[in-house]
Formats: C-alpha cells, structure tokens, sequence
C-alpha cells in the first residue's frame, strides 16, 4: 500500500480563460508524492503554486492531465463530490487563518465534522475536536474565540480543524505568512511532529528557510518544476526554537 | 440531521447583528400585522352583517312589489302596490311547503299611552309574522286569525315602545293610542336589538295588517310579504312556486318583466356579505404590498449578508461543505427572518385588532383562518425572497470566495 502515491499528478495543465487571453498557470506537470512525505512547493507569485495548490486540495480541476488523490481521479468527480473529497481527505491550513469569527475554537474545529457524511453524535464531535485541540497544544483554549488568540494559537486551530476528519493529506497555503519568525518555527514544529506521526504533508510557500524544515523542495517557474530534490541539512524545529529564544535571551541581555 | 446544526448556525448569524435582524423583520412584522388586523375588520364586519340577516328569522322569503318602470326608469322595488290581498290569499292557500306568511304594511304613527307618546314605527302584520321572523314573546299573546279577519284593534308592543310609554309597568291588558284609535295591548315583544342600519328595532308596534289599513294607513294593496319555506331545501321551490304564481296573476306574458321580486333570505344575505368580502379582500391586499415590500427587505439583506460572508462560505466550500449545505443556511435564515417576524406580526394583528375593536367601536374577528395563511405566507416570502441570495451564495466558486477581500 505504502508504495502507492498519495498524490499523483500526470502531465497536469491549468489554464484559465479570463476574457480572451488564455493564461496558462501550470503547462504539463507531473507529480508523485508518497504517503508520509513533507513537501515544500516554491515559486515567485505567477510561477503557478498556488494553481497546484488549488488542485491538489481539491478546489479546482485539472484543464488537461490526471490527477490522483489517495487513487481516486479527481478530474472526473462533480463540485458536490470534490467537497466530499475535500471533507474527508484534505485538511486545509490557510495563510490568512480563516477561521470563523465570533465562534469557539472548539466550533471551528468541529465545522468539518458538520459537513462529514458518516456524522457522529454532537457529543462525539465535540470529543474529537477536543482531541484535536489538545494534539496542537490548545486544549485549554477550546471556548477561546479567534480574536481572544494570538495569531500562531489562531493558527494552531486551524491545523486542529484541518486533522479534525483524519484526512490524508494536509495542505497547507502559505501557513506562516502572517506570522513572526518565532512563531513561523512553532507552526512548523507542529507540522514536523504531525509528520513523524505519518500524516503527509504539502505546503506552499515562497520563504526558503521555511522550506528547509521540510524533506523535499519543490521549485516551480512560468508553470512548470524546475528542481526537485530532497532538502539536504533540514531543520529541526524544536532545535532552531531553541535557538532563537537564546538569541532573544541574548538580546535582552545584551544592553 | 443537519438541518438542526443549521438551524443553530442560522440562529447564531442573526443573533449577531440584532438591530439589522429586528430591521429586517420590520417589514414583515407590519405587513403580517397589517393583513391580519385588516382582515379582522372586514371579517368582523361580514359576521356583523350574517348575524343581522339571520334575525330576519330562517327559511324567509321577501315577496316585494312592483319594480314599475317611468318613462325606462325603474323606481326601485316596493313602489308599486302591486300586491294584493288576493294575492296573498292564492299564496296561502296554493304554494306548497310554507310554514308561514304575512304581509306587511308599515306606517310612522303617534302612539300614546297616558301622559306619554312616541313616534313609532307601525307594522301591520299577519299571525304568522312573529313566528317567520322568529321574534319570540316576552309576554302575553300573538293576535289571533279571528283578530286579523275583523281588523280588531289590537297590539304587540317592541319593548322599546313599551318602555317609553309604561315604563317598568306591565303594558299587557293596557290601551295605547294609535292615531287616536285605541288599541289593547295583547303581547309584548322580547327585544331584538339594532338592526342592520343602527336602527332600533324594539321600537315597533305590531298590530294586525287589517286594522292597520282600515285605521291607519287607509291602502288597500301591500308593499312585501314575508313568507317562511319548511327547510332550507324547500326556499328555491316555494321561491320558484310564488314566482309562478304570481306572474300568472298578474298576466305577465312571456319574457316580460316580473312586477314583483321573490328575494330568499339566501340572496340577501349573499348581497350583503359580497360588499363585505370585497371590503376585506381590498383591505387585505394594500396591507399584502407591504408583506412584498417585507420580502424585499429581506432580500435586500440576505445578499449583503452573502457578500459581507463571503470569506466564511469559502471556508465553508473548503472544508467540505457542499453547494447544497450551504443553499440551506442561508434559505433557513431568511426563512428564520420572514418567520420571525411572521410571528411577532401576528401577535401585533391581534392586538391591533383588539386596540380598534376597543377604541374605536368596530367589531373585528381574527380568523384562526388567517393567522395560518399570515404564517404560511411568512415562511414562503422567506423562502422565495431568501432563495436567491442563498443560491448565489451556493454557487460561489470556492477559490474565489477564500481569496474574497
């Protein structure tokens, strides 16, 4: 099983059509990613990441080529069939946070488990968001309301809403760009441990020293990849935490 | 399952913005409002007037006289004295299925008694009068067939009448003055109260139609007769038997005008309750435009609130959420909109009709009729005005609606 790709991209092609120029995002990529991977994608703006992005979280479709999630073809499901696949498969983390306001952490983690098919009880939904909670450290912060959070436990929740249905994959857009540099390393920390856990991981991102926390780079340019290859020294979070609360320590101290 | 997870999320989104929700249901509010407490007045108005039309007693039928026409204009009937004793007579003895009939003369009078006297209305009348128009005794006796035959001067007095002129006093066995002719009170009336155009109509004197005519009026033919048919089934017969008799009377050839009018209770009473209908259909339809204008409102606010959410129905879309999921949350909080307010509306219906019923005199009736199709009509301007907003919002491409700023 675990030889199978959890991602798969063939020869995959986006174009859009916005009045009558055709804009081609993405010219016939392909794309094996295997269960258990950490993957940075990285481009300028325009180099079509977040196109690949889109597709592989299941949002959007392939103009031309195939693409395969967990085996299923995704350029052949309907828009009611994407969500369901995007409900149960994909977890999204977004650079912006997106979380619903005015409303509990706790139910924005449980919004995933509202528009699951196989529906559990509310009592066993609020268990699971609980749970899911607690495995990014915010458990004591479950009736917190997004404003009542700092931006990285805004984060955090939204990672615990993404794991909440056990998907496949996490996708993950930009997941610190609105953070400070701190906090961008506890964020990757806890995708690190979910990774060691054995959850795949997909991030888009345009800051390489964001990207060397992962296993393998990405590189994409006017739509098409341009390198490929496993990060060599990758960083380890909880070490480079370490390293910088000494500096801040340092800096204090300093005057 | 959902649908209650829903609902919440619905009931969570108005809560949030009270003042625009209450706003919003303001439309609705006083358009049901104003339907119902409309609707009450023209419905308490019909049942006014269907009450009054069932004092005429049941089963009757009006014989009035001629409708004669001046140069082409016709004077209305009851002009002509076209109705003769034998007339009545034939009616009597040859229309099956009458339980009951009387002529009817009326004259204004002086009536005295004592030191006191009172203009009242005369109504010369047969035996059977006060049983057709069901007007029961209070006390003593109806006159009798031997009394109508030899026109004796007998009378039944309206309670009115006889409260003006004996007071607290028993009137039966007394005399009163009709014209300076006395009459023996034999009956008194139980009263009946306001007639249809407000006026009293205890304040009446019955005597028999013959004595009436040889002593007040001085007429030899009748204005209308009132007779009563056996049973409801029986009225479109006897009506039809008296039709024909009466034109064979009074030789009125083939396809010419009847000289008369045969009106059943059922028939007035249709008239007098269709004038009402289109005075409560009227009413409620202005105060209907204003449900509309409520609909729009909301409208109005279901797509600010689309546009307003549309990062939420991104977040939404992304995390499974299909268009469908979405079409209900928006379509079940414009309906919790419209119905809301609905149900506020009603409860002000209510109390505005009764407010108006207290101040101002008018009897309205709120219809258990009307509050469900007020409701009905509330929860379907909710699903039609809330429909398309909740379908734009469900057909939101769901990158778009996440990169929305």
């Amino acid at each position: 099983m675990d030889t199978q790709p959890v991602i798969k991209l063939e020869n995959f092609s986006k174009t859009y059509v916005t009045g009558e120029v055709e804009v081609h995002a993405v010219r016939g990529v392909s794309l094996a990613i295997m269960p258990g991977e950490f993957v940075a994608i990285m481009g300028a703006s325009g180099s079509g990441k977040s196109t690949m992005m889109n597709t592989i979280g299941c949002l959007d479709r392939p103009t031309s080529g195939r693409y395969l999630l967990d085996g299923v073809d995704v350029g052949e499901l309907d828009r009611d069939e994407l969500a369901e696949l995007r409900n149960h498969k994909i977890g999204f983390v977004f650079q912006g946070f997106n979380l619903l306001s005015r409303t509990s952490a706790l139910e924005n983690v449980e919004l995933p488990l509202l528009y699951s098919r196989n529906r559990v009880g509310s009592r066993h939904q609020r268990e699971r968001a609980l749970k899911s909670l607690e495995l990014v450290g915010l458990g004591t912060r479950a009736e917190h309301h997004p404003n009542q959070l700092s931006g990285g436990q805004q984060q955090r929740v939204a990672i615990a809403r993404a794991l909440v249905n056990g998907p496949k994959v996490l996708v993950a857009d930009e997941p610190t760009g609105n953070l400070d540099s701190l906090t961008s390393v506890e964020i990757m920390g806890i995708f690190q441990e979910l990774n060691r856990q054995g959850m795949t991981v997909v991030m888009v991102t345009h800051e390489l020293d964001i990207a060397r926390y992962t296993q393998r780079n990405v590189v994409m340019r006017d739509g098409r990849i341009v390198s490929d290859q496993r990060v060599p020294n990758r960083l380890e979070a909880a070490a480079e935490l370490e390293k910088i609360k000494r500096e801040q320590q340092a800096v204090q101290l300093a005057p | 399952m959902i649908l209650l997870a829903t609902l919440r999320i619905a009931g969570r989104a108005l809560r949030r913005n009270k003042l625009r929700t209450l706003l919003t249901m303001l439309g609705i509010i006083i358009g049901v409002g104003a339907v119902i407490a409309m609707v009450s007045i023209g419905n308490g108005a019909k049942a006014q007037v269907e009450a009054q039309i069932a004092q005429l007693g049941q089963n009757v039928i009006l014989i009035l006289s001629g409708n004669v026409s001046r140069g082409g204009f016709h004077m209305g009937f009851g002009n002509a004295g076209t109705l003769t004793h034998e007339d009545y007579e034939a009616i009597r003895r040859e229309v099956s299925g009458l339980t009951g009939i009387s002529p009817e003369v009326r004259t204004m009078a002086q009536v005295a008694a004592g030191n006191e006297n009172n203009n009242t209305q005369i109504m010369g009348v047969g035996t059977d009068y006060i049983n057709i128009r069901s007007w029961p005794l209070a006390d003593g006796v109806n006159f009798s067939e031997q009394d109508v035959r030899t026109a004796n001067k007998v009378a039944i007095l309206g309670k009115t009448t006889a409260t003006t002129l004996f007071g607290e006093d028993d009137p039966v066995g007394k005399v009163v003055r009709i014209k300076s002719a006395p009459f023996i009170v034999v009956g008194l009336l139980a009263s009946k109260g306001m007639s249809m155009m407000g006026m009293d109509q205890d304040d009446v004197v019955f005597v028999p139609y013959t004595s009436a005519m040889k002593r007040l009026t001085g007429g030899t033919v009748f204005r209308s007769f009132n007779a009563q048919a056996a049973s409801p089934e029986l009225v479109p017969d006897v009506q039809n038997q008296i039709t024909e008799l009466l034109r064979q009377r009074h030789r009125i050839g083939e396809g010419k005008d009847d000289d008369f009018l045969v009106r059943t209770q059922q028939e007035i009473s249709e008239m007098a309750t269709s004038t009402s209908r289109v005075m409560t259909v009227l009413l409620g339809s202005v105060a209907g435009v204003s449900l509309i204008v409520g609909g729009i409102g909301i409208m109005n606010i279901m797509l600010v609130s689309v546009t307003e959410r549309t990062r939420e129905i991104g977040v939404r879309l992304a995390v499974g959420a299909r268009s469908r999921d979405i079409l209900l949350q928006f379509l079940i909080e414009a309906v919790t909109l419209s119905l809301a307010g609905g149900i506020i509306g009603i409860g002000l219906g209510i109390l505005s009709s009764r407010l108006l019923s207290i101040q101002m005199g008018w009897k309205t009736l709120v219809s258990v009729e009307s509050i469900v199709i007020a409701f009905a009509f509330s929860a379907a301007i909710g699903v039609f005005f809330g429909f398309y907003p909740a379908r734009k919002a469900a057909l939101l491409d769901p990158i778009d609606a996440l990169r929305y700023e």
